[in-house]
C-alpha cells in the first residue's frame, strides 16, 4: 500500500469536513467503548489477565529465537512449509512463487493485516491471478478499492447506505427492486456471492492472529466463519503472519485469547477460533494438500530490544483505535498507511520511516485513553513521545518549532528574566483583553484563534501579585 | 472559626511549595489564590518559589528531552526543602510525579533528588482529600455545574471521585454531569495549534456534551483544558461560564470567569 502518511495533516483536514464520515464514526464510539467496558466489567479476573497477557508475550519476545526455531520445526513436522521473509518483496514474491506453480487463477482471502502491509492483492492482480476477499467487510473494501480503516473493521468509515449502493451496482445479477435495507439483506448477498467464489479457489489466503510454537499451528479468530472456508476448501493453504504473532504454547494462547476478544468488540470469545495445523494428514476427510507460512520480518526484529520494543505485544484488538478521540475524529484512513489510530502511530514510522509519518506520533494529545484500555498494557503515549524525541534529534521537527521551543526554554531556565517578561507582557495583553475577556484573533495565535476565542490574561502575574502580597499589599 | 471546621481534622502544619504552573502564573493567578485559601484552610503553610517556571511539558511533548531535563532539575531544585509540592494542575503534578524520575533517572547528581521531589507532589484537590484528609469545604456556588475529567490528572493520577466529593459539599452547587466527561477536550499543549481542525473537532464534540448537561458552569482542574473549551464556548456564543474548580471549592469566585468581561 502506498503511503499518505507524508500529507497526514490535509488528510485529517477533509477528514473533519466529511459528514458522511462523521456520522460513521459515531458508531465506532457509540458501539465499541460500551461493549468493551461491560465485558471488562463481568470478568473480575480481566486485569489480572492483561497482566498475564504482557507477561506472555514479554517472555516470548525475550525468547523469540527459540520460540520462533521451534515453531518452525513443528511446521515442518506436520507437513508445511515455513517461508522466511525479511521484508515486503520477498514475502510477495514467496506467495506469489507458490501461486504460480500450483497454477492458480483466483485465491480467497481471510482478513489479514499483514497482507495489507505486503501490499499483496495489488502484486497477485498485476500477474494475472484475482484475490477475493471474503471477510465482509474486506470484501466491501475491495469493491470500492479502498483500503481498510480499522483493523478489526475495516468498512467501519462507511454507512450501511453506501454500501447499499456499492452492492447495486456490482452484484447486477440480483433483481433490482430486492431489498437490502437491513445490514442482515447486505450480509445474505455477499454470502451468495462468495459461496461461489470459495469453492472454486485455487488457493487460501489468511493471516494468523497467533502463530503457536509448541505445535506449529497458526490460529485465526473471526466471527463470520469465512477464514475457515478459506483454508479449509482450497489445494493450497498460505498463512502470511508476522514473526511476533508467535506465543509458547496452547495455554498461553487460551490466556491471551480471553482478553483478546472481550477488547476488541466486547465478546467473551469471537464466534470461531479455527486452530490449523498444517496440510490434510492421511486420515483426514477434508483440508488442503499445501500448507504454507510466510514469516515476515518488515523491521520488526529492528524493534527488538529498541526502546520501540514493548509494541511487539500488539495482538491487533483495534481497543486503542476504538477509544481514541482523534481517531474519532478522523477515521482510520487519514492515518495513509495500513495501521491507523494509536497502535499506528507507534507502528507505522518504525515500518515505513519516521520521515514519512512522523505527523502520526505527533498527532496526539497523550489524553492515555489508548494505553489503559491496551489489553497487552502497551504504553502507547510513552512509545509516541519516543518518535517526537528521535524527530527532535535528526533535526526533523520544523524549524519554527525548535527555534521557538529554543527561545522559550532559554527564558524559562532563568526565572528572574522569565518573570520579568511575562509580567511585562500579561499586563499588556491582559489590559488589551479587559474589555471583552477574551481575544477573537491574535499574531502568531492562529491555529488557536481560527476555531476558538484565546481568554484574556487577568492582568498580573501569580508571582507579582505573591510578591505584592507578601510585602504586604493586596490581595 | 466554626466548631466543624474542616481544619480541626487536619493534621499538623505542613509546608507545602505551590507549584502555581506557567499557564496559572500568566493567565489566571486567581486560581494560583485559591489554591493558598484551599491550603491554608487545610492547616499548611504555603510558598510560592519564584525560582519556578514551568514543569517543561511543552519541550518534554515535543521531543526535547534536554531542555525538558534541565526544567526539571530547576523544578526540582526550587521544591526540594518543601514537605510538599502542589499544583492546581493534574498534568503539571502528574508530569513532575510520574515523568521526572524517568527523566532524571540516568542523572546520578539528580535521580534521588528527582524521586523524592516526585513522591512528594500531588495535584491540589486530590492532596487535600487524599493526604490531609479535607473532606468538605466552606464553600457556596448558586447553580448547576459539571466536571470536565482532565486526562492526565485523570489517568495518570486517578483524580477522579476526589473534586466530585468536594463540590458535593459546596452549599447551593448542583453537579450534573456531562457524557463523556472522561474523554479529552482536545488541547492537548500544542496539539492544539499543531492539528487545529482536529482539535475543533474534539473540543466541538466536549461542548456538545457540555450543553446536554444542563450546566450553567463548566468545571475542571486543569487551565489548558478550561481556557480551550472556554474558547470554544466562547465562540459558540453559549452562555456556560468556565471556571477552575479551585476557585468554586474556596469560594472565590468574584473576578470574572475565564474569556468573560471584566465586570467594571
Ligand atoms: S496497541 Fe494494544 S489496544 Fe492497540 S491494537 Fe495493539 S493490543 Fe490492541
Amino acid at each position: 500500500m502506498r503511503s499518505t502518511a507524508r500529507t497526514f495533516k490535509e488528510n485529517a483536514k477533509a477528514a473533519v469536513a466529511d459528514p458522511q464520515l462523521r456520522r460513521a464514526l459515531d458508531h465506532v464510539k457509540s458501539g465499541f467503548i460500551g461493549k468493551r467496558a461491560k465485558a471488562a466489567a463481568r470478568l473480575p479476573e480481566f486485569d489480572a489477565l492483561r497482566d498475564a497477557a504482557r507477561d506472555i508475550k514479554n517472555h516470548t519476545l525475550d525468547h523469540l529465537d527459540l520460540y520462533l526455531e521451534r515453531y518452525e520445526q513443528n511446521v515442518r513436522a506436520n507437513g508445511g512449509h515455513v517461508h522466511w521473509c525479511a521484508t515486503a518483496e520477498d514475502a510477495r514474491a514467496a506467495v506469489l512463487e507458490v501461486c504460480q506453480r500450483v497454477g492458480a487463477k483466483t485465491v480467497t482471502k481471510g482478513k489479514s493485516m499483514i497482507s495489507e502491509e505486503i501490499a499483496l492483492n495489488d502484486h497477485l492482480e498485476a500477474h494475472g491471478i484475482t484475490p477475493i476477499e471474503t471477510d465482509l467487510g474486506e470484501y466491501i473494501i475491495q469493491l470500492r478499492h479502498e483500503p481498510p480503516s480499522h483493523i478489526i473493521a475495516p468498512a467501519v468509515h462507511l454507512t450501511k447506505d453506501l454500501i447499499e449502493a456499492d452492492f447495486r451496482k456490482e452484484h447486477t445479477q440480483f433483481p433490482e427492486g430486492r431489498s437490502l435495507s437491513e445490514p442482515r439483506d447486505l450480509v445474505d448477498e455477499a454470502r451468495q456471492v462468495l459461496r461461489d467464489r470459495f469453492l472454486k479457489a485455487d488457493v487460501g489466503i489468511t493471516g494468523a492472529n497467533f502463530l503457536v510454537a509448541e505445535t506449529g499451528a497458526s490460529v485465526i479468530v473471526t466471527n463470520e466463519g469465512n477464514g475457515d472456508l478459506t483454508q479449509v476448501l482450497p489445494k493450497v493453504h498460505i498463512v502470511v503472519a508476522s514473526l511476533e504473532k508467535i506465543v509458547p504454547n496452547l495455554e498461553d494462547l487460551s490466556t491471551i485469547l480471553r482478553v483478546l476478544a472481550r477488547s476488541a468488540t466486547g465478546q467473551e470469545f469471537s464466534t470461531y477460533t479455527t486452530v490449523s495445523s498444517g496440510p490434510k494428514r492421511a486420515e483426514d476427510p477434508d483440508g488442503p494438500e499445501e500448507y504454507h507460512v510466510i514469516l515476515l520480518d518488515n523491521g520488526r526484529t529492528q524493534m527488538l530490544g529498541s526502546e520501540f520494543h514493548e509494541v511487539l505485544r500488539c495482538i491487533r484488538c483495534g481497543a486503542c483505535m476504538n477509544h481514541c478521540p482523534v481517531y474519532h475524529a478522523i477515521g482510520g484512513h487519514a492515518y495513509g498507511w495500513v495501521y491507523p489510530g494509536p497502535i499506528g502511530a507507534v507502528l507505522t514510522p518504525a515500518l515505513i520511516g519516521v520521515e514519512e509519518a512522523g505527523s502520526l506520533p505527533n498527532a496526539s494529545t497523550f489524553c492515555g485513553r489508548c494505553e489503559s484500555v491496551c489489553p497487552m498494557r502497551i504504553p502507547l503515549p510513552k512509545l509516541m513521545r519516543h518518535w517526537r524525541e528521535r524527530e527532535f534529534e535528526r533535526h526533523l521537527s520544523p524549524a519554527a518549532v525548535r527555534y521557538g521551543l529554543a527561545a522559550w526554554a532559554f527564558l524559562a531556565c532563568r526565572p528572574a528574566l522569565y518573570h520579568w517578561l511575562v509580567g511585562l507582557e500579561m499586563r499588556v495583553l491582559g489590559a488589551l483583553g479587559r474589555r471583552k475577556g477574551r481575544f477573537a484573533w491574535l499574531p502568531f495565535a492562529g491555529g488557536w484563534t481560527r476555531h476558538r476565542d484565546f481568554p484574556a490574561p487577568q492582568g498580573k502575574t501569580f508571582q507579582a501579585l505573591w510578591a505584592e502580597r507578601k510585602a504586604g499589599r493586596a490581595p | 472559626m466554626p466548631q466543624d471546621s474542616p481544619l480541626e481534622a487536619a493534621p499538623a502544619p505542613a509546608r507545602v511549595g505551590l507549584f502555581v504552573t506557567c499557564l496559572v502564573d500568566t493567565m489566571r493567578p486567581s486560581v494560583g489564590f485559591a489554591a493558598v485559601k484551599l491550603l491554608e484552610d487545610a492547616g499548611c503553610r504555603v510558598e510560592a518559589p519564584r525560582a519556578q517556571t514551568c514543569c517543561g511539558q511543552p519541550a518534554y511533548n515535543s521531543g526535547d528531552r534536554a531542555d525538558t531535563q534541565a526544567l526539571a532539575r530547576q523544578t526540582v531544585k526550587a521544591f526540594e526543602d518543601f514537605d510538599y509540592v502542589v499544583a492546581p494542575s493534574g498534568s503539571c503534578a502528574a508530569m513532575i510525579r510520574e515523568h521526572y524520575p524517568a527523566l532524571l533517572a540516568d542523572d546520578p547528581a539528580w535521580s534521588a533528588r528527582a524521586e523524592q521531589v516526585a513522591a512528594r507532589t500531588y495535584e491540589l484537590v486530590s492532596f487535600l482529600t487524599d493526604v490531609r484528609g479535607v473532606n468538605a469545604v466552606e464553600a457556596r456556588f448558586a447553580g448547576t455545574v459539571t466536571y470536565h475529567d482532565s486526562c492526565s490528572g485523570l489517568r495518570e493520577l486517578g483524580i477522579q471521585a476526589q473534586p466530585r466529593q468536594l463540590l458535593a459539599t459546596v452549599q447551593g452547587l448542583k453537579l450534573s454531569e456531562m457524557q463523556d466527561s472522561d474523554v479529552c477536550c482536545g488541547f492537548g499543549g500544542t496539539f492544539c495549534v499543531k492539528y487545529p481542525e482536529i482539535s475543533n473537532t474534539m473540543v466541538g464534540d466536549k461542548i456538545d456534551c457540555i450543553a446536554k448537561s444542563g450546566a450553567r458552569t463548566l468545571l475542571a482542574g486543569d487551565l489548558g483544558c478550561l481556557m480551550n473549551m472556554a474558547g470554544k464556548l466562547k465562540r459558540t456564543g453559549a452562555s456556560v461560564e468556565t471556571r477552575h474548580v479551585a476557585e468554586v471549592l474556596a469560594g472565590m469566585t468574584d473576578s470574572p470567569a475565564i474569556g468573560e468581561a471584566a465586570k467594571d
